[in-house]
């Protein structure tokens, strides 16, 4: 049925619509709550079947995209004729209603509807009235005709079309925005609560409760205290290709600032690659910094290392053993050794790439550190992502491409 | 056609109650098709907006436009899913062993119904609104799943099976402070209110300031759209905080021509020192704001 297409072009586009919430969609058609107007069809389709605000521009894409024509009126998509000229599809459709369909000749139909919407010539804002009160048009009564819900719709239809247009929830993408309330609330999983060591504390709710269901016979209850075990180490790289990135990564910066439950948090910059020194500001003054080798000793394997930067340089300044671009900065040491000394040290890192290309666009630079590190693109989804990998189960990563790299140094 | 009384889907109509919105409360279309999605469906309806758009109203005016009563379970960060369904007072059967008052043998009469047990055991159809679900543990909602689902929970300390009566219609709000478990969502029918744009702001504005000067809150509703949309902002303006700036700007009599120039009091609507210096330094540079919405282009949130 091509009425299901609209599904599967959902699920392509990334919704997590299920069967349950299509049956949803289905009952609600059946009851008619469209009102026959595909104004209607939209905010019950969308209700039924997405569940996140993020989600509302894929879905009003793929709807524009999928019912797109319906507002034109001359051009009737052709599975919109085919739908009528077959009116038979779903097994949801009472006797009654099939009934009252047959009396519907589909010329007469077609002409009445086209003659609607000749008369309907400007946008009208409560375009549901136009045809769809309750069936008592013959668009409102086909309408309930699975099929015929655009066809009785379409008149009104401008108003949801429109608000397609305007992609009005585009902010909500996450896989788009950025603003600091947003990455606090995808930081919220940096967490690992543990109850295994420090002090104990005096469980009173239970101690009560073990108290009265022994009768009164006191049980004091003892739990050690709850708190997150999370210790947060992140290099950023600053200056240069990163300058357009400013604004995001300031922002996944104060969101972490802002972050009350991490146990530790500690932020370095490094300009281009992680060399001998990172730095205590984005300076880079030198007085202000610390070599890399006491950063390892400094914070322990335990800790969670998190590299923002855009991993785009010339190879020779990852690879080569003088590649640290700034001249006066010598180094007996590639990039990609310290790189990998970073990653090898500890038990979980992620890197954070504000340009992250496409899997099949990786080259380079990026290429050769995407294999040595999880990497993820600065967005919330790509944050929600590595904060994932660094607190949940183990993921793998291939350093495939390392091992030449780490012989070489 | 037209004489063909009801029409052919009026008999499912009848079926269940529609809401309409009701006097004191301007509901989009959107939102009126997903409150009677719910209720068609006997589904939980999940309002999702910024703070301040009306969700926990809503279930107010739902239970009132229905004529139904309301029952309401506010979630705090403590809220166990159990506590909704009952409370088995240990400590006032114990007080009562002690001193001899009330009838301790009887377990029954020390379970104390929570909201969800209250509205299941209602004898008429019931509205109840969880509201704030999301300040609640992660794992909340999936422990309150199969209690929504089927309407029924058995008291453990009995073995009584509470059965709803009449299938409640439930409004869950959220915050969006943390993610809902899949499962959850699933079963649940999903509306965002989103911020109201410059005609519905004019309508609320209107409710809680009758008497501001034309001029004043076209420049007011202006500035604070702009606002809105500067990229900058960590945190945007809500309506309240519009609210309160205007009551600002009414108590100190600016006039309209100031409010073009600059924009006073600007602490009322920005939260945040960042925020503040960011439109100051914009100023500065001697930044434009827009003169009518027209230049501010296709810009409405």
């Amino acid at each position: 049925m091509v009425f299901l297409d609209f599904f599967y072009a959902l699920r392509e586009a990334g919704l997590k619509v299920t069967l349950q919430e299509w049956r949803m969609l289905l009952t609600c058609l059946e009851k008619g709550l469209h009102d026959s107007n595909i104004r209607g069809f939209y905010h019950v389709a969308r209700a039924c079947l997405v569940k996140s605000e993020a989600d509302f521009d894929s879905f009003d894409r793929v709807f524009a995209r999928y019912f797109e024509g319906i507002e034109g009126a001359i051009e009737l998509p052709p599975e919109l004729l085919e739908w009528l000229a077959d009116p038979k599809p779903m097994d949801e459709l009472s006797e009654e209603l099939r009934r009252a369909l047959e009396h519907l000749d589909i010329d007469e139909l077609m002409r009445r509807f086209q003659q609607t919407m000749a008369e309907q010539t400007e946008r009208h804002d409560g375009g549901s009235r136009w045809i769809g009160t309750g069936g008592r048009s013959p668009f409102g009564h086909g309408g309930h005709h699975p099929t015929g819900i655009r066809v009785g719709g379409a008149g009104g239809g401008g108003m949801a079309m429109k608000v397609l247009e305007d992609r009005q929830f585009r902010d909500y993408r996450t896989d788009v925005t950025l603003d600091v309330r947003n990455v606090k609330l995808a930081l919220r999983r940096l967490r690992q609560l543990t109850r295994t060591d420090g002090p104990v504390e005096l469980d009173i709710d239970e101690t009560i409760d073990k108290t009265c269901r022994e009768a009164g016979e006191i049980e004091l209850v003892f739990r050690p205290k709850k708190k997150n075990d999370v210790r947060l180490l992140l290099l950023m790289d600053v200056g240069g290709t990163m300058d357009p990135y400013f604004e995001p990564v300031s922002r996944l910066l104060s969101a972490l600032h802002e972050e009350r439950g991490l146990r530790d948090f500690k932020a370095y910059y490094f300009h281009n690659c992680v060399y001998e020194r990172v730095f205590e500001t984005a300076q880079l003054m030198r007085k202000q910094s610390m070599t890399t080798a006491d950063l390892l000793r400094t914070y322990g394997e335990r800790w969670k290392l998190v590299v923002v930067g855009d991993a785009s340089m010339h190879p020779s300044e990852l690879t080569s053993s003088r590649g640290n671009i700034n001249p006066r900065h010598e180094t007996e040491t590639s990039g990609l050794v310290w790189l990998d000394r970073l990653q090898r040290h500890f038990e979980r890192s992620a890197w954070l790439n504000p340009e992250m290309p496409e899997p099949w666009a990786m080259a380079g630079t990026v290429r050769t550190i995407a294999s040595l590190f999880p990497m993820y693109p600065l967005t919330i989804d790509g944050i929600e992502q590595a904060v994932k990998s660094l607190v949940g189960a183990r993921a793998e990563t291939a350093k495939a491409v390392l091992a030449a790299g780490s012989q070489a140094g | 056609m037209k004489s063909s009384p009801p029409s052919p889907a009026s008999p499912s109509f009848s079926r269940f109650e529609r809401f309409q919105g009701t006097s004191g409360y301007i509901a989009s279309s959107a939102l009126v098709d997903a409150v009677n999605c719910a209720l068609a469906l006997e589904r939980p309806l999940l309002v999702k907006g910024e703070p301040g758009t009306g969700k926990t109203l809503l279930a107010r005016h739902v239970a009132e436009g229905l004529g139904l009563p309301l029952d309401a379970w506010h979630i705090k960060s403590t809220s166990k899913a159990v506590d909704g369904l009952y409370v088995y007072d240990t400590v006032q059967r114990l007080n009562d062993a002690r001193f001899g008052d009330g009838n301790v043998r009887d377990i029954r009469s020390y379970i104390r119904l929570g909201p969800l047990g209250r509205v299941f055991t209602a004898t008429s159809r019931q509205v109840l609104l969880i509201d704030e679900i999301d300040k609640a543990d992660l794992e909340f909602p999936n422990d309150i799943l199969r209690e929504i689902d089927e309407m029924r929970f058995t008291v453990l300390e009995t073995g009584d099976e509470v059965v709803a009566i009449e299938r409640p219609m439930v409004i869950i709000t959220s915050n969006n402070e943390k993610e809902l478990p899949d499962a959850f969502l699933r079963r649940c029918v999903f509306h965002f209110i989103d911020f109201p744009d410059v005609t519905q702001m004019r309508e609320i504005v209107a409710v809680h300031h009758p008497n501001v000067e034309k001029t004043l809150l076209e420049q007011v509703l202006l500035k604070f759209y702009w606002l809105r949309d500067q990229k900058e902002l960590r945190k945007r303006p809500s309506t309240s905080e519009l609210i309160d700036w205007i009551t600002a700007l009414v108590r100190a009599g600016i006039a309209p021509e100031r409010l073009e120039a600059e924009i006073p009091f600007m602490g009322a609507l920005l939260k945040n020192e960042q925020d503040t210096r960011a439109i100051e330094s914009f100023v500065a540079r001697g930044g434009k704001t827009p003169k009518s919405f027209g230049e501010m282009g296709g810009a409405r949130r």
